[in-house]
């Protein structure tokens, strides 16, 4: 068997290009120090024991600039990450979780398929995150999202918005959302995603998404009075 | 096979106490306070009084001890609501002011380390917008959330090192007219916590003094921006994070060692959401089964939302194949509270917890079943439309 035989059919050049994107980030210089080879990463990385999956490559491939092997992980190994950071361990500096976040972005920037692929099922909580301000709520605690969490996930969401009046934080009398968020707010965070460009990544990797966001946004925009860049 | 424990002791008797003579990183507050003097942005102070505690190199930390902006946390408000709750009860039963504000949005930082479904200019300006909110409340945000407070000191970082950056979040917050302001401290709640300990002590009603407590340090509080992180040379000789262990040593439990210490929960961030094959298995196999084997602990507590959920709804799967598992998990705020008088159910919410807590309550001397009969009085006089929703004065009553 050849190493790094996979994608041999992805042009050089491609590949160079996505690497280059990951090395202009501002943060590459100070994420990346040089590689001992030591381990340390490894031995503290919780994806390293259940994935075919290492830190240390990463860090080794991104100084060597070794190409195939970079688009390798960049497709087959990037979403395995627990961006625990257990790898700031390293002797050098190193940040091997901080690559990693730098290629995820890079992968959905350019809408790899691997990038949709490991975000299948994960739409809903970038929905929720994007439009409503808060990540989990209440009500997506349902069975059928979270069987393997025992019997009392069918208790809570059976009894869900008695049990959520039965808190004493008036800010945490909802259901959709994990705590209160006011209107003027959430049309501030429409306008960051707007402004920073985070819309036109969903369309990347989610183009039903995208349209959806798109819809719920404008209203709240509008009605504020903002237009985005 | 365990990791010798006693190896600690052989590395504390050989190296200087405090670590370093000279901090090996740079203190970025004091850039901070120059960016402030060049115009840059203004910096918010920690409001008088304060609480000086030393984080790892052993500079000073300042803790607000009131006045503070509640940056409350997703999973613990939608998934735990008794971590946030008793975070708030442990505040008013030391009678101090703060602000529990609407105006404040998630880091969203859980679904960048996800799914990367953002970018740095995102992230940096959803922590400066809640900064301003804070700014403008006139009161000191407090981090709810281990990842929120990692991921911020790390925006943190990256605007005090670049103009660009400032340039570019600076322009979005005059769009959205708020402060570009940058607080003098981060700060946990886990730190206020640790801070305010020996006041919990104080008020503490139950006897600990039997109850063994395994915990873990939540990953993106001590491996994010690591020199910002509480250590104190009184616990495990200044060697990790004294935050939690600390106050369950105050409160009178024992802090029971285990060699997994370091390892993370497996949360996972998209795992635990959409691939929790994963998070189940290093959850069970990597941090309760070896508690069990090695401390056979009486619950385990951490200071983080994804390590309690993680930790907590893990177990229940794992029951199917694997008995060593069956270890209560709270966050030691909730922990606290109870050992201060909180209703479980009213203040700690541990309904909403998975695995089996009622054995821990009855060794702490709480009376379960009683408390659980009140708590469902309070559901049917909710039900009846009696009152629309429980109160403070309810939790207390």
């Amino acid at each position: 068997m050849v190493l790094q035989a996979r994608y041999a059919d992805v042009p050089i050049e491609e590949k160079q290009r996505l690497f280059d994107e990951v090395k202009a980030d501002a943060r590459f210089e100070s994420y990346l120090y040089g590689c001992y080879e030591c381990g340390i990463c490894v031995a503290a990385c919780p994806s390293a024991r259940f994935y075919d999956f290492s830190p240390r490559k990463i860090a080794q491939a991104a100084s060597r600039e070794d190409l195939p092997m970079f688009y390798e992980q960049l497709n087959d190994d990037i979403w395995n990450c627990s961006q625990c950071f257990s790898c700031t361990r390293c002797p050098r500096g190193n940040n091997p979780g901080g690559l990693i976040t730098i290629m995820r972005e890079v992968s959905i920037n350019n809408g790899l398929t691997s990038a949709k692929t490991a975000l299948e099922g994960y739409g809903r909580v970038v929905y929720k995150i994007m439009s409503t301000g808060t990540q989990v709520s209440p009500d997506m605690l349902q069975p059928n999202a979270f069987p393997d969490w025992g019997p009392h996930v069918q208790e809570i969401s059976d009894n869900l918005a008695l049990w959520r009046r039965a808190l004493p934080p008036d800010t945490m009398h909802t259901t959709s959302t994990a705590w209160y968020v006011d209107d003027r707010t959430l049309t501030e965070l429409y306008l960051i995603w707007h402004m920073t460009g985070v819309l036109d990544m969903i369309k990347q990797v989610d183009t039903g998404l995208h349209m959806i966001l798109n819809d719920v946004m404008e209203e709240l925009l509008e009605e504020a009075g903002f237009t985005p860049e | 096979m365990p990791i010798p424990l006693n190896v600690l002791d052989t590395r504390r008797d050989s190296r200087e106490e405090r670590g370093p003579a000279v901090p090996p990183t740079e203190d970025v507050r004091e850039q901070v306070f120059e960016l402030e003097a060049k115009g840059e942005w203004l910096v918010q102070r920690v409001p008088d009084p304060w609480i000086g505690v030393t984080t790892k190199y052993g500079r000073i930390k300042k803790i607000p001890v009131a006045k503070t902006w509640h940056h409350k946390s997703c999973g613990q408000c939608g998934h735990i609501p008794g971590y946030s709750t008793a975070i708030f009860w442990l505040i008013r039963k030391l009678g101090l002011d703060y602000n529990d504000p609407k105006d404040q949005t998630s880091c969203t930082a859980w679904n960048y380390y996800a799914s990367a479904t953002s970018n740095q200019g995102a992230q940096a300006a959803v922590a400066m917008r809640n900064f301003g909110a804070a700014y403008e409340s006139g009161y000191f945000p407090m981090i709810h959330c281990g990842t929120s407070y990692g991921h911020y000191k790390e925006v943190r970082e990256e605007l005090v090192h670049s103009a660009q950056l400032r340039d570019e979040v600076r322009r979005i917050c005059d769009k959205l007219g708020k402060p570009f302001v940058m607080p003098e401290e981060i700060v946990h709640y886990s730190e206020w916590i640790y801070a305010m300990r020996d006041e919990f002590a104080k008020r503490r009603v139950l006897d600990l003094s039997s109850i063994d407590v395994t915990v873990h340090p939540a990953c993106h509080y001590h491996k994010l921006v690591v020199e910002d992180a509480i250590y104190d040379p009184d616990v495990y000789g200044g060697q990790r994070t004294a935050v939690v262990s600390a106050v369950v040593t105050a409160l009178g439990a024992n802090v029971k060692d285990y060699s997994t210490w370091f390892d993370c929960c497996g949360f996972g961030f998209r795992h635990i959401l959409v691939q929790r094959d994963f998070t189940r298995s290093f959850a069970t196999l990597r941090k309760i089964d070896v508690m069990r084997e090695e401390a056979n602990p009486d619950v385990v507590l951490t200071h983080d939302t994804g390590c309690v959920t993680t930790l907590d709804q893990s177990q229940f799967a794992a029951r199917a194949h694997k008995p060593n598992v069956g270890i209560p998990v709270m966050s030691e705020a909730q922990f606290a509270a109870l050992a201060m008088g909180a209703h479980p159910y009213r203040v700690c919410q541990l309904h909403w917890h998975s695995t089996e807590y009622r054995p821990l309550l009855e060794k702490m001397g709480i009376d379960w079943r009683e408390r659980w009969r009140e708590f469902e009085d309070d559901l049917e006089r909710l039900k009846k439309d009696d009152k629309a929703f429980l109160t403070w004065e309810d939790a207390d009553a």
